[in-house]
């Protein structure tokens, strides 16, 4: 059911772990619905993502949308980073299959609450980034009627 | 990685060789009709006959009281449904439990849809159907109780005789979904009052496709299938021979061999969940400690989703099944693991290990052994374990 880029990732998740005094950290998701991340970013004085790490509680495609998150905004200044959208982060993985889309918001979701911890500490505004909401399943169409 | 160890045998099982074998004549030689007049059809009529009291003999019931079906879910389907209409003059209430398989709670869902009233009976903390609610629940205009014989999830095994008790002193009927039970522990439909019960064939080393209804003689029940005057005419349809044939050899080797293989399945049971719960940390079992189904291990481990785990173990040759939301295909997790009290995030963390008389020694330790490696692999990548050792160690 997971393309062979998801399954790498899954097995091989890129930076996995917890960076120390990290200048942002986003927590996403809910145990509810099954899936939570946890993303932390370095980011130096220009404004620059050094370093990108995840936790992530959930399925196969969860962790594979993080890792892969976390390498996108790797290198990358706050400005790009924000336009690391859901569909990025999927097209990089090759795809994903339609019950597990939400899987890719919530890596979305997940550079914005770091970035937006980051913004909070610095007590700067980063244009363009609105507050993430912590609980993405409210976007969660309700599952088809069977009868 | 050659390694294949099946631990899912309540989803499916492996047809035993010696059923296969009794069936394949029945593609190719014997292949008439049974319900055809000429000579040749009889040696299929025969098998048919014989496959019938086979399988009524797992239950002490008649052979006249066995109706083949296309497998479990018709048979609930037809319980619930065809009962209800057969019954609506005298009323329309139904009493089920909150943990059935949805075979059973999507029909009375859909029979609330027709007008009738369900009441889901709620079970205790081991997934047992609380006797004292149940007979709370009986109203003037109860027609029927179903209540399934062991848990398809948890393993946990009901107490058919008392529930037979009180919907005999009611006067109610009384339907069990026997999917998971039937040929694998005693069942009697007279000691236990046993109105009705659904069993399939591919979960007792049968084929797939078929099942049987064991309907009790003076039980109104309207056809589900209408054509032919097959099975007395309740359930036409031309015999599916190869299939009845499995299913009774099938029956007939559970009949012969259940004591035995029910021993050897509870000890290699009884030795996975002992290493699990004492080399695993923060893990729970589900389901009822002694009252369990003896191929049945279903844990809990705190921290981890459960399609991570599957994942990780099918890449170490482990077929198990969990009841995640991510399994599922909804953002629920198991509606039996929520019924039996615990929270959600708790309830995606599971993993259902069923075991056959083929499973070995050999194969559970293996399993235990990457199990470990395994959850704390994906508990070092959980944010949930990373803030419960900081709380720890606060």
């Amino acid at each position: 059911m997971y393309s062979e880029k998801v399954m790498d990732h899954f097995n091989n998740p890129r930076n996995v772990g917890e960076i120390e005094n990290a200048s942002g950290v986003g927590t996403v998701g809910n145990a509810k619905c099954g899936d939570i991340m946890r993303m932390y970013l370095d980011i130096d004085d220009n404004g620059v993502i050094q370093e990108a790490k995840f936790k992530t509680f959930g399925c196969g495609a969860a962790v594979a949308t993080s890792s892969m998150a976390t390498e996108l905004v790797k290198g990358k200044t706050i400005q790009e980073a924000l336009q690391v959208t859901n569909k990025a982060v999927m097209e990089a993985l090759d795809g994903l299959p339609p019950v597990k889309v939400h899987c890719s918001l919530l890596a979305e979701e997940a550079i914005h609450a770091a970035l937006w911890d980051y913004a909070e500490k610095h007590h700067i505004t980063i244009e363009g980034l609105e507050k993430p909401v912590s609980d993405i399943s409210e976007h969660e169409e309700a599952p088809e009627e069977e009868y | 990685m050659s390694k294949r160890i099946y631990l899912d045998n309540a989803a499916t099982t492996q047809v035993r060789p010696e059923v296969l074998e009794e069936m394949l004549p029945y593609f190719t030689e014997h292949y008439g009709n049974p319900a055809a007049i000429y000579s040749f059809a009889s040696e299929a009529g025969h098998a048919v006959a014989h496959a019938r009291q086979a399988v009524a003999d797992v239950i002490g019931a008649n052979k006249d009281e066995i109706y083949f079906t296309g497998g479990g879910s018709e048979s609930d389907n037809w319980a619930l449904k065809a009962t209800a209409e057969a019954y609506s003059s005298k009323g329309k209430h139904i009493i089920t439990s909150t943990i059935e398989h949805h075979a059973i709670l999507h029909t009375a869902e859909w029979l609330e849809k027709q007008g009738y009233e369900v009441t889901y009976v709620p079970v205790d903390e081991n997934g047992t159907v609380k006797l004292d609610a149940l007979e709370a629940a009986i109203r003037p205009d109860t027609i029927l109780i179903s209540i399934m014989a062991a848990n398809n999830e948890i393993g946990t095994i009901q107490p058919l005789k008392e529930i037979g008790a009180i919907a005999k002193k009611h006067g109610v009927l009384f339907h069990t979904d026997a999917v998971q039970a039937y040929a694998h522990i005693p069942i009697d439909v007279n000691e236990m009052n046993i109105d009705m019960l659904s069993a399939s064939g591919h979960k007792i080393g049968g084929p797939k496709g078929i099942g049987l209804m064991y309907i009790r003689k003076g039980v109104k029940i309207r056809s589900f299938i209408h054509g032919g005057a097959q099975e007395r005419s309740r359930r036409a349809g031309t015999h599916n021979v190869p299939g009845i044939v499995g299913m009774g050899k099938a029956a007939q080797i559970a009949v012969r061999d259940m004591d035995q293989i029910s021993d050897y399945e509870s000890q290699l049971r009884d030795h996975l969940i002992e290493r699990v719960l004492a080399e695993i940390p923060y893990t729970r079992l589900n389901g009822h400690r002694t009252d369990r189904l003896p191929n049945n291990a279903n844990f809990c481990f705190r921290f981890i989703e459960g399609e991570s785990l599957l994942i990780l173990l099918d890449q170490a040759g482990i077929y198990g099944s969990s009841g995640s939301a991510c399994t599922s295909g909804s953002l629920d997790p198991s509606h039996v693991l929520l019924a039996i009290g615990l929270p959600h995030e708790i309830a995606h963390g599971s993993l259902r290990l069923t075991l056959s008389d083929a499973t070995t020694l050999e194969d559970i330790d293996y399993t235990v052994d990457k199990l470990k490696e395994i959850i704390e692999r994906l508990r070092g990548m959980s944010p949930l374990y990373e803030d419960f050792i900081k709380k720890e160690n606060a």
